[in-house]
């Protein structure tokens, strides 16, 4: 069935799937790579997510910037970013977007207007905030649109950041990606009040809660709410209720939830839905397959590339300090 | 162009005010910075003349409106960013560390972060734990940040010029008790070098090296011995981040004999630092071990009284200087 409001053709729906399915392919390819010691450090998987990245992302304009927080390939991809160089990234390669300095919690792709990933919880925040006071100081007709989790909202930087948007009216969307845990801790337990779009009101900005498991339904709210940020109403919280199917990050037993609540959330797999969503609209099974097999064909070309891609050496760790 | 005799406090003002008439991208931003004129009177009259565009009063959220400077600037804007006391600093100590000294290298060189942070550091009398603290040591371990600390009202202005010009993120200490100090400025569009020391008076006989607000002290201390038959040279370090060795370098060569001088507490500080270089570099040139002057460890009491003991003194350079003397 097609979400009410739709405004997508169903090609722009294959499209949005297809992405999708690059995002779940590439973080399952990480997982793998990271069992074969292939990969150094940590890095924090959005399987789940996905709709919600790319939901968002299709709705912004492509000239829109991007903020993004350690859960973020899905963002880099749903933005467009080339595949091999977002693995190569987090291979530490050269071909990488950073050259490999930032990995995954550090990755900017300035001419897609993605002014990067970060990874202290709540950092990035702010700097939307300042790209926001940027673009109204230009009075420029992009915004910026800042994701950050339930973890998040926690921090200082978000009430601040939020009353000095809503105070100043800058062009920002606040992209509060609620997966129920902050790393093992369930919201209720770091959240006094665990309706957290209501802390929009205190800050005098509209906030709204809505699920994010339907693709169509996630483009089409964030869709309505980047035209009244674009259109002068000053900055919005849009909270998306998601679920991060796997764990925190690569090493997660997940023993502070069951594997029963798992199996129900996944009923709701953002994948699933957007395929019964293409088969309402008169697409074919194997049309579906064969969209699929296509971005895990991509992903899995990328994976070989940025794999014999080169590291840096001596001169690139210790040059570039200073601009 | 002529010199005059400024406050240090207005010479600053002047810097702020000639850079945001000279450049369209120059904003300013911190508290109570609008119509009071900043805690110190610093932006006084700024906001009459250029208006909420461009001066951005904020709420008292340092954490916060340090991260949208460097969203700004990331953006191509030039913020000019004030801290009300040093000590606040520590609530904008994320940004700083984990954002602006950052992004350059590990975005790989895709921006720039072209923002200042002015903060005045340092204890005026009285102040007490937590408005009083010369937070240097804080700055100097972080890659990616230059900092500053002028001494004189001519430095206030033409190294905060040189700041706000600069393409990567400086701080720029300044210090509450040279604010209502005067000196010669020049007149107009001057801008000094951000990295270099400077020899703020050439003698023989020993070194003391300084910056901010106790380069006054030791030129006291210095005018005072030459009486006893003692040129001391004080060489101004003004750079933190980096340190301008070859000036150390060559003053300690010439006088074989230094003293390191600073408001900060000694463990961990900017001197020791200096220390460290000037022995891994000069040691062949020295006649006698390096001494520190700095603050004792321990948090700086509000009783005048106590405040005194803690903080360094001209006696204390007087002192070092005799048991220099004496080896």
């Amino acid at each position: 069935m097609a979400f009410p409001n739709s405004s997508l053709s169903t090609d722009d729906l294959l499209n949005m799937f297809r992405r999708m399915v690059v995002i779940r392919t590439f973080e399952e390819t990480l997982g793998n790579l990271f069992s074969k010691g292939v990969l150094g450090g940590t890095s924090h998987f959005c399987i789940g997510e996905e709709a919600s990245a790319v939901g968002v992302i299709f709705a912004a304009k492509p000239t829109d910037w991007l903020i993004s927080n350690h859960r973020g390939h899905g963002h880099l991809l749903a933005r467009g970013l080339q595949v091999p160089r977002v693995m190569g990234e987090l291979m530490g390669k050269l071909t990488g977007y950073c050259g490999g300095r930032g990995g995954s919690q550090h990755m900017s792709a300035i001419d897609l207007h993605f002014l990067g990933t970060n990874g202290i919880t709540g950092g990035g925040i702010p700097i939307a905030t300042g790209a926001a006071l940027a673009l109204k100081y230009k009075q420029s007709n992009d915004i910026a649109i800042a994701f950050f989790g339930d973890g998040a909202s926690n921090q200082g930087t978000f009430h601040e950041s939020l009353n000095i948007a809503s105070l100043w009216k800058l062009p920002v969307l606040f992209v509060l990606e609620n997966n129920l845990y902050g790393m093992s801790t369930p919201v209720a337990h770091s959240c006094a009040s665990t309706e957290l779009f209501r802390r929009a009101e205190a800050y005098g900005m509209k906030g709204s809660r809505h699920e994010a498991f339907n693709v169509e339904e996630v483009y089409t709210v964030a869709q309505e709410a980047i035209a009244r940020v674009r259109g002068g109403g000053g900055p919005e919280l849009l909270e998306l209720m998601t679920y991060r199917q796997c764990g925190h990050s690569k090493n997660d037993p997940r023993v502070y939830r069951t594997r029963e609540e798992e199996a129900k959330m996944m009923e709701k797999d953002s994948l699933l839905l957007a395929t019964r969503s293409l088969l309402a609209r008169g697409l074919s099974q194997e049309q579906i397959d064969q969209a699929a097999a296509d971005a895990r064909a991509e992903v899995a070309k990328a994976t070989e590339e940025a794999l014999a891609a080169p590291a840096g050496g001596r001169d690139d760790a210790l040059s570039g300090l200073f601009a | 162009m002529a010199d005059r005799e400024i406050y240090y406090s207005k010479a600053v003002n002047e810097a702020l005010d000639e850079e945001l008439a000279r450049d369209e991208t120059v904003i300013l931003m911190g508290e109570d910075i609008g119509c009071y004129g900043g805690a110190f009177g610093v932006t006084k009259g700024l906001w009459e003349k250029y208006g909420a565009r461009r001066i951005w009063e904020t709420p008292i959220s340092e954490g916060s409106f340090t991260g949208i400077a460097v969203g700004a600037a990331m953006m191509g804007l030039k913020p000019v960013v004030e801290i009300m006391f040093m000590d606040f600093i520590a609530l904008a100590l994320d940004q700083l560390l984990n954002s602006a000294s950052k992004l350059h290298y590990m975005y790989g060189g895709q921006v720039t972060v072209p923002m200042v942070l002015r903060t005045p550091g340092g204890a005026k009398g009285g102040y007490g734990p937590s408005h009083s603290q010369m937070l240097s040591n804080l700055l100097i371990g972080i890659p990616g940040l230059k900092v500053v600390a002028p001494s004189t009202a001519a430095q206030a202005k033409g190294i905060l010029k040189a700041a706000i010009r600069e393409p990567n993120p400086v701080v720029v200490i300044e210090n509450k008790r040279l604010y209502p100090q005067k000196g010669m400025v020049p007149e107009g569009d001057v801008v000094l070098p951000l990295e270099k020391a400077v020899v703020a008076s050439a003698g023989e006989d020993m070194t003391l090296v300084s910056y901010s607000s106790m380069t006054p002290v030791c030129l006291a201390v210095k005018n005072a011995l030459l009486k006893a038959g003692i040129n001391l040279e004080v060489v101004d370090l003004v750079s933190l981040q980096p340190i301008d060795t070859d000036t150390v370098f060559a003053s300690v060569r010439k006088t074989g004999r230094v003293i390191l001088v600073e408001e900060a507490c000694t463990t961990g500080g900017v001197m020791a630092e200096v220390s460290a270089l000037i022995s891994e570099h000069c040691l062949d040139a020295l006649e006698a071990p390096i001494l520190r002057v700095g603050a004792k460890d321990v948090p700086i009491p509000s009783s005048l009284a106590l405040e005194k003991i803690v903080l360094p003194q001209a006696e204390d350079i007087v002192t070092a200087v005799k048991q220099l003397r004496a080896y």
